[in-house]
């Protein structure tokens, strides 16, 4: 399996900051050729032929979605681009703004043709100065070179950007919250309907797409809808990125045609699994997505194939994990990031996450109870059903997709007491193994609690009840006897 | 860049001037609170009532916003601001060890400020820098790809370095 870069097209191969080296590589000709031979239906039909879907998550119709927006007739309407990318472990819009920022600003300025617009607006996050800086110099070059402002290529048609920086919440990516965060207000998701389309920025008609979204836009006008649904699945068309991290081999963004299996990105473009260990699972769609297990791996990746094994695309996040990771600690570490992150505007969001954090710290500190597990689906589920937005309502996906999936390692912290992974300190003790052991006593003196018994000479044991794991007797043992269980 | 307490009467002028030269100042909130806060190190109770005042809205709606995202603090920083990523590809790294290495090493929490205000340690949330998991940034400096121990020689770089300065 090979990638194809199309979102990515020139990433990394021309000078972000030299719009000439865009122009050379076809660059603003998609925007010419739309102002100059399509009327903006023509363009909404073209995309919507595509099939290109929305690429920050929810997979919603791009070309749909501006037809909602064209409907709406206003003086002003404004054309959003979310760079709000929160989802810890994706880096593809960063990567996207940084390398080719003249990308998305022609895209913005198409779609502000599409849908009637002029005016767009990037929403940064303010954790991405690079990212700022070099799209703010795109925008004053593309201005100055009359790219962007008014009669552009000498039609009747402007428009102009202005970027607006984020102040970090990960609610934010939810385009209501967004909408409200630039506006200079707490960004609190509100209820849809009334989309954005009808009523967004300021009450206008708003249009918001992700940044790879829009980075797929100048392809598909320049070689046409049916090039673009060519490539794919049936439902999800186009290629997507994936930000491949965590125990593989290879690191970094991966772009590669929807319908990949989840092995050849994995084991092929990954290389395999760091030290040859054994994989154990691949999150996809961060904190929002579910740990896809080994009987996921020839699963074709798109959309909806995600979504039918208890996950989500996302933001394209991908992170490979090993036999040394414990999945409840890992579904812990989502949840705590839920709780964080929640606005608190609504109940099931606010305290449900926080309800769910606590039993899976009462598993992983040895505390589990066997009616824990009911509980977490239970809870799970309402708070899945009934959160005001898309955080709260993928929240809970994590926990539920590991139960499903490595239910064995949740049995084993709630009955046995035991981390399979020895990750979870509190589950962490310590044995002698009885072939290697000298009974030199070392250990049952480095033993703060005394919890190692054994006479001189002779094979010493450590009482699971009174072991703390601090590993005082593996440090002490000169033997290699000690171990963790 | 904060602002040194002698300083303070131009600091707030500064602050009033880029105010002023706002086309306007609806929806400002956000873009005042990056530059005062850029001006000052921090957003104090003083510094949020004098933009409340100069936008002309409720102390409260300041807070509001202060308050709800992450980026703004209303406690100063260290000279030398220590940030570890916990997002999820450095968390499956190892930056747990990390945090636990940094804090023995300078005996400082996540969140606190050292008693001589040198050093503050504070967590994020992913910094985009995925495939350098994991990462600690210090100052502006990113510090990838760390291993155990290796965090330890580079404080302690930081540590002789402010020394040196103070000489």
């Amino acid at each position: 399996m090979t990638e194809y870069r199309i979102a990515l097209r020139n990433s990394g191969l021309i000078d972000p900051n030299d719009i000439e080296d865009y122009i050379k590589n076809d660059g603003y000709s998609a925007l010419a050729k739309v102002l100059k031979e399509y009327s903006a239906d023509k363009v909404i039909e073209e995309i919507t032929a595509s099939g290109l879907r929305g690429r920050g998550g929810g997979g919603f119709p791009t070309g749909v979605k501006w037809k909602f927006a064209k409907s709406y007739n206003d003086e002003a309407k404004f054309v959003v681009c979310n760079a709000d990318e929160g989802d810890p472990g994706a880096f593809m819009d960063r990567s996207i703004l940084e390398g080719d920022p003249h990308s998305i600003i022609e895209a913005m300025a198409i779609c502000g043709y599409a849908i009637e617009s002029n005016q767009g607006l990037v929403y940064l996050r303010a954790e991405y100065p690079l990212a700022i800086k070099r799209l703010q110099n795109a925008i004053d070059d593309a201005t100055e070179l009359g790219l962007l402002g008014d009669n552009i290529f000498g039609t009747e048609f402007g428009f102009n950007i202005e970027i607006k920086i984020g102040a970090g919440a990960f609610v934010c990516g939810e385009e209501t919250a967004l909408i409200h965060s630039m506006e200079g207000m707490r960004g609190e998701p509100t209820l849809k309907p009334p989309f954005p389309a009808e009523s967004g920025y300021w009450q206008k008609p708003t249009n918001v797409n992700n940044v790879e979204t829009f980075a797929n836009i100048a392809p598909i006008i320049l070689k046409g809808a049916a090039w673009f649904s060519s490539i794919g699945t049936e439902k999800s068309k186009g290629t997507k990125v994936f930000a491949l991290a965590g125990k593989v081999k290879n690191v970094g963004l991966v772009e590669v045609p929807m319908g990949t299996t989840l092995r050849e990105v994995i084991f092929g473009v990954g290389g395999g699994i760091e030290n040859d260990k054994e994989f154990k699972a691949a999150q996809t769609g961060g904190p929002s997505g579910g740990a896809l297990s080994k009987d996921f791996l020839d699963t074709p990746i798109d959309y909806d194939n995600l979504i039918a094994a208890g996950s989500m695309m996302g933001s394209g996040g991908m992170i490979v994990m090993d036999e040394d990771d414990c999945m409840v600690g890992i579904a812990k570490f989502y949840l705590e990031f839920s709780v964080d992150e929640s606005c608190g505007k609504c109940t099931p969001c606010r305290i449900g996450t926080k309800r769910l954090h606590e039993i899976l710290e009462k598993i992983t500190s040895g505390n589990g109870e066997i009616e824990d597990l009911e509980r977490l689906k239970k809870l799970g589920q309402m708070v899945k059903e009934t959160s005001l937005c898309g955080l709260g309502q993928t929240a809970p996906n994590p926990i539920l997709s590991t139960i499903n999936s490595f239910k064995d390692e949740y049995l084993a912290h709630i009955v046995d007491k035991r981390c399979p992974a020895h990750r979870c300190s509190d589950l962490v003790k310590y044995e002698i193994n009885p072939d290697k052991c000298v009974g030199c006593t070392l250990c049952a003196r480095a033993c703060p609690v005394n919890a190692i018994s054994g006479s001189p000479k002779k094979v010493h044991s450590i009482n699971r009840d009174l072991c703390i794991g601090c590993g005082a007797c593996d440090t002490a043992c000169n033997f290699g006897a000690v171990f963790k269980n | 860049m904060a602002c040194k307490s002698h300083y303070v009467d131009e600091c707030y002028a500064e602050l009033k001037q880029f105010i002023e030269k706002l086309p306007t100042q609806k929806g400002a909130l956000i873009a005042v609170l990056h530059k005062a806060q850029g001006i000052f190190g921090f957003l104090p109770e003083e510094v949020q009532d004098f933009v409340a005042k100069e936008l002309h809205i409720n102390p409260a709606e300041v807070y509001g916003v202060v308050s709800f995202y992450s980026f703004f603090t209303m406690t100063p920083k260290g000279d030398t601001p220590i940030s570890i990523c916990l997002g999820t590809a450095c968390y499956v790294k190892g930056a747990e060890d990390i945090v636990a290495e940094i804090k023995e090493h300078i005996n400082l929490d996540v969140g606190q400020v050292s008693e001589d205000g040198k050093f503050s340690l504070d967590a994020v949330r992913c910094v985009g820098a995925c495939s350098l998991a994991p990462v600690v940034l210090i100052k502006d400096k990113v510090y990838g790809r760390l291993k155990k121990g290796e965090i330890k020689s580079i404080l302690d770089g930081y540590m002789k370095g402010e020394s040196h300065e103070n000489n």
